[in-house]
């Protein structure tokens, strides 16, 4: 184009091409800045609304890890139920929607075609029930009650019923084996809610609607790891929803196996002998009360004294967890849940507070030694012991003359510790303290980890309480106004109380400081923390988080993550006060107030300690408190309104003891009988495929070990018990009486 | 291009045989004007892919076959290829003498669509099935049929040199010439093709050196019609509905919306490079409606990214500009409207169908020249290719 032709128009026609020239570069020129507008500047924005248009997910559940026993027995696990289902993606490529398809499965599963074909049909505002109302994307289920003959047809003619599957699916099971039902432990799950859905949306692992999240117990505490991880299958869709690729499969990954330190056979046998001695303490006579005990409810935690793990944790009223598998009936959630239903749901060994009565002392004993009071010193165990014209009396107003503090627990002698908890009280400065008060029996109490929770790894612990100065203070503070409206002075007896306590409500009385030495008023204690301190007590001062589960096995069995024992604390105590109280402890099964329970105890192969209490509720009748200990293990039992410590609970505790080392009644010990007559160290095996080596565990170990503790020879425990020093009369457990001034703050 | 040898024409450049006589100095391939070619050729086999990318996965429309439409558009694609072939061997002076007859057959086709003959796509009765999978959509080929008419009427006196412009009644019978067909086109109605038919109107006058007052008269006409139309309601709901929802999709999110928002989205989401050919998810999953014809440009934007679509632009500017450059270089007038008006014509039918993508035009039933696929559309482009061609090849050389 070197040569310009000589074009013979005008300028007028010349001008304009240039105008349209321009023009033209100027459109396009304004098409490439749109452009760049809307792909380089905001790109990333509709990059994201593109993704939205086409990704649909389809979730997978991940199947719930089992929760074992120590020996790899199941206490929950999945039950599989065969489901078939259609997948609407692939009937919809079929030329007739997959009608055909489906009319035959209708044949091969006793169904009608009508039936199946509306059970796969979406809900929306004009199809009725029954629909699916899920995601399309999800395969449908038709039924889940499959036979499995049914199952098999339709999976061996895969070619002939494209897009059915027909595979078993997991539903929870509570087993139970061995009649162990372990409910409050075990927990429950129920469905995952909209809100939690919402929540887990963009995580990793999101909820499926019809998800089930652990509300309770250990099903609660593990939900996370017993969940695994539901699959995530990303298709894209096309602008008909119809699927056109996969864009990401993450498989689902099965939730961990939960190994406990359960053993569901010791678990059955406390449970019978918790239900056993409500039982007998409903039958029995109560003279203060003139009925018999109420005995409403109890627990009873056998825990592994060295390294603080539960292998029994029984709690009384119960339930069957299976009740809330596949949704709760109206009916059955009134039952758990109502204002009659005595709160079978609440576990009472960690839920249950009550004050803890002479099972205390072991606190208030370490509290006087560290007070400077020897161990060995004599005190006056008087019959009654009075301060400012008020007397409190000792058990049954026996006096034992001047006793050390071993012989004080033994017999478990009020008065002594009455005098020693006066005496601190008037120390610290009675009703107004010194600036530096030792206050040392309510140190000691913390220090023994009481008033806050031992950490277990179950949901919802409660703390119990220490009345201590500053608890006084704050309590009067959050009730005085109710208190003062409501006291009269020299009115009725809830009246005088609260007429006083308006008064005085935040001073540390010296009976307040009494009564707390021995484990009554304000005190409130759980059984896992009494298992705690009692455990701690037989391992040499450790205070051990208490612990159910042991283990975090994967469901293949490569992955263990072992739950290692924790310790919270040490005892206060030194090596030879440790030594001291342990002796007296023992002492208190051969001659002191739980003698007449362990008559014929093998107490030579087998050292046993225990520790009786009966403590008294405002209203109530008493609470029977009963602990133990051997070398491995800790027993600790309570009724609420069961009566005394040693009467309610103790022949139920001796025959947990007697099935753990296989002890008859009359005392031999036979092996063979034993349960576990040391803790289970090894972990069950888990096999790669998921599966599990469990023992078989017998249909009633409780029932069994009844007949098995007879015995073969004619047992008479009463006169081989006469081989052991009994300490007079049978009921050893120490309580005050007769108060004559109420100091109770049990009122607000 | 075997047969290239044998569109020489008379007059020009000296006899020699073989490929030498084919690039002599002068022959009708040195004439050339190669970039429109190349580029036309280009975008002819972008749009190939294009097309094939959008309709590979339609089963419902590519009877099954993944390679139906890609074989069809270059198919067409060379019929265009020989079409323009057959122009610039026949030459544009030659049917210069043929348009009456052109110009009868072309606005008997647009009638004979209003006849039972013809059939509706997508609410515009434009189209004459012709059997077999074919369809005819006349208002193509009047779109050339206008050019080449409206410049044989204008450029009739000044090429005789008789007058420096076509005077007045010239430009009357020029514009009664190209109203006829555009009545028909409007009844059809087929809105986006009247469109460009009115700016080729204006090219055309702007070219032929008519008077001012035409120019702005018809502009201002054009406005005053459009306000009537839009007042009287002679347009259909549907219409109405596409020209508001371009500039704001939320008016109609399910209806004509959709279509601007799913492209939008589409162009939106390719960024600087695109998400690779057949990869893109909106094509893919057929979110962007009529995405082998109208909105070819989407699948560019979203699997070619901003260089890819900017390509297409390019090389739709180096059309333009060439053509321009004919139009200028020409000396005859004739010559040099038809140039213009095809400059036009492409122009804004490149503006409008990639505007409406792009969300800043109005939705129109308008092909992308060369890129979209469509027989009518693909031969009409590559006549007037051919016609350009021929302007160029048969201009007088200086030298």
């Amino acid at each position: 184009m070197t040569n310009i032709p000589e074009t013979g128009r005008t300028p007028r026609v010349q001008i304009r091409l240039i105008v349209i020239q321009v023009l033209v570069l100027s459109l396009l020129g304004t098409l490439g800045g749109r452009l760049w507008y809307l792909q380089i500047r905001e790109g990333d924005e509709y990059a994201k609304k593109a993704s939205g248009n086409h990704v649909q997910q389809v979730v997978e559940p991940a199947v719930r890890g089992s929760i074992l026993d120590a020996r790899g027995v199941p206490l929950a696990d999945n039950e599989t139920r065969l489901v078939v289902s259609a997948s609407r993606t692939d009937l919809l490529k079929m030329k007739d929607d997959g009608k055909a398809v489906l009319a035959k499965l209708a044949g091969v599963l006793g169904m009608t075609p009508k039936e199946v074909m509306e059970k796969v049909r979406l809900c929306d505002s004009k199809t009725p029930q029954p629909c699916w109302n899920g995601s399309p994307y999800q395969p449908i289920p038709i039924t889940d009650e499959a036979t499995a003959k049914q199952a098999l047809q339709i999976r061996e003619r895969a070619e002939e019923f494209p897009g059915i599957t027909a595979e078993p699916e997991a539903v929870r099971r509570y087993a139970a084996p061995a009649k162990a039902n372990t409910a409050q432990v075990l927990g429950y799950l129920s469905p995952v809610t909209d809100e939690e859905i919402t929540k887990a949306q963009d995580t990793d692992s999101p909820y499926l609607r019809s998800d089930q999240v652990g509300r309770s117990g250990l099903e609660r505490e593990y939900d996370k790891e017993l969940r695994g991880k539901a699959g995530v299958t990303r298709y894209e869709v096309d602008n008909l929803g119809r699927v056109i690729g996969e864009a990401q499969a993450d498989p689902a990954q099965p939730g961990s196996n939960l190994v406990t330190s359960i053993d569901a056979r010791v678990q059955r046998v406390a449970e019978y002998e918790l239900n056993d001695a409500m039982k007998e303490a409903r039958k029995t006579f109560d003279k203060n009360t003139g009925e018999n005990y109420k005995a409403d409810s109890g627990a009873v935690v056998v825990m592994e004294a060295k390294t603080g793990r539960v292998v029994a944790m029984a709690s009384n009223p119960t339930y069957d967890p299976n009740a809330w598998v596949g949704g709760i009936s109206a009916k059955d959630y009134a039952r758990l849940t109502g204002k009659n239903s005595n709160y079978p749901l609440l576990n009472r060994a960690i839920q249950g507070q009550a004050a803890p009565g002479s099972i205390f002392k072991v606190v208030s004993s370490t509290a006087a030694v560290n007070a400077g009071y020897p161990f060995d010193g004599n005190y006056e165990c008087s019959s009654s012991y009075s301060i400012g014209g008020q007397v409190f009396k000792n058990f049954e107003s026996k006096g034992y003359g001047p006793i050390n503090l071993g012989r004080a627990l033994e017999v478990s002698c009020d008065t002594v510790f009455y005098r020693l908890a006066h005496q601190e009280w008037q120390r610290d400065g009675g009703t107004t303290p010194k600036k530096n008060a030792e206050d040392w029996f309510y140190k000691t109490a913390h220090q023994f980890g009481l008033g806050k929770e031992t950490g277990i790894d179950l949901p919802n612990e409660v703390s119990g309480r220490i009345p201590d100065r500053q608890w006084k203070q704050d309590y009067w503070k959050a009730n005085k106004d109710a208190w003062c409206k409501y006291g009269k002075k020299g009115g009725s007896y809830a009246e005088q109380i609260a007429y006083e306590n308006c008064l005085e409500g935040n001073k540390m009385r010296a009976g307040d400081a009494v009564n707390y030495s021995i484990g009554q008023g304000d005190t409130l204690v759980t059984p896992i923390q009494m298992a705690t301190i009692y455990g701690a007590i037989a391992n040499g001062g450790t205070l051990y988080d208490p612990t159910v589960g042991k283990a975090i096995v994967s469901a293949d069995g490569k992955q263990v993550q072992a739950i290692a024992p924790k310790s919270h604390g040490k005892l206060p105590d030194s090596k030879q006060t440790l030594a001291e109280i342990n002796d007296a402890l023992a002492g208190v099964v051969t001659r002191g107030s739980a003698a007449w329970r362990f008559g014929g105890w093998p107490q030579d192969k087998i050292p046993m300690h225990a520790k009786t209490g009966t403590a008294e509720v405002y209203g109530k009748q008493t609470t029977s408190w009963f602990a133990t200990y051997t070398k491995d293990y800790t027993v600790v039992m309570t009724i609420s309104q069961g009566g005394t410590g040693s009467g309610a609970s103790g022949p139920a505790v001796r025959k947990i003891y007697n099935a753990l080392y296989g002890v008859s009644e009359d005392g031999t010990i036979n092996p063979r009988n034993a349960l576990l007559p040391t803790p289970e160290k090894s972990l069950p095996k888990i096999k790669p495929d998921g599966s599990i080596t469990s023992p078989k565990v017998s249909k009633d170990p409780a029932k069994e070990q009844r007949i098995s503790q007879k015995g073969t020879e004619e047992p008479d425990t009463q006169q081989l018990a006469a081989t052991v020093p009994t300490a007079a009369g049978g009921n050893r457990n120490a309580r005050r009486r007769h108060r004559t001034r109420g100091s109770r703050r049990t009122l607000a | 291009m075997t047969g290239v040898n044998s569109f020489q024409v008379s007059g020009y450049g000296p006899q020699r045989a073989g490929w030498t006589r084919l690039f002599a100095r002068d022959s009708v391939a040195r004439r050339l004007d190669w970039p429109i070619l190349l580029s036309a050729v280009a975008l002819s086999l972008i749009g190939s892919v294009l097309v094939f990318s959008a309709t590979r996965n339609r089963t419902e429309i590519n009877q099954g076959d993944p390679y139906y439409f890609l074989i069809r558009h270059l198919m067409n694609t060379g019929i265009g290829l020989a079409l323009m072939i057959g122009t610039v061997w026949l030459g544009h002076r030659t049917l210069r003498t043929a348009v009456p007859i052109l110009y009868g057959a072309s606005v008997f086709l647009i009638l004979l669509v209003l006849t039972p003959l013809g059939s509706t796509v997508n609410g515009a009765h434009s189209w004459i099935v012709l059997g077999g999978g074919f369809s005819l959509q006349p208002s193509e080929f009047v779109k050339i049929t206008i050019i080449l008419g409206m410049a044989m009427l204008l450029a009739a006196r000044v090429d005789a040199g008789d007058k420096p412009y076509p005077d007045h009644r010239t430009v009357m019978q020029a514009l009664g010439l190209a109203a006829v067909p555009m009545l028909v086109v409007m009844l059809m109605p087929d809105l986006g093709s009247v469109m460009v038919m009115v700016i080729i109107v204006l090219g055309v006058l702007l070219a032929s050196g008519a008077s001012n007052r035409w120019v702005f008269g018809l502009i201002g006409a054009g406005a005053a019609g459009a306000i009537a139309v839009w007042q009287l309601h002679i347009l259909d709901e549907y219409q109405i509905a596409r020209f508001a929802a371009f500039a704001n999709p939320s008016l109609d999110p399910a209806g004509v919306g959709y279509n601007t928002n799913q492209a939008r989205i589409a162009i939106g989401s390719g960024g600087l490079t695109g998400a690779g050919l057949f990869h893109g998810s909106q094509t893919t999953g057929q979110f962007v409606p009529e995405q082998q014809t109208d909105f070819v440009f989407t699948v560019a934007g979203e699997e070619l990214g901003f260089l890819g679509a900017g390509l297409i632009i390019v090389l739709l500017g180096v059309v333009l500009w060439r053509a321009c450059r004919i139009a200028r270089e020409t000396t005859e007038l004739y010559g040099t409207i038809v140039a213009a008006g095809i400059v036009a014509w492409f122009a804004f039918q490149a503006f409008e169908n990639i505007g409406m993508t792009l969300g800043i035009m109005p939705v129109t039933g308008l092909p992308l020249p060369f890129v979209s696929y469509g027989g009518s559309s693909m031969f009409a482009v590559w006549v007037a290719v051919g016609l350009l061609q021929s302007i160029r090849v048969q201009r007088p050389m200086s030298a």
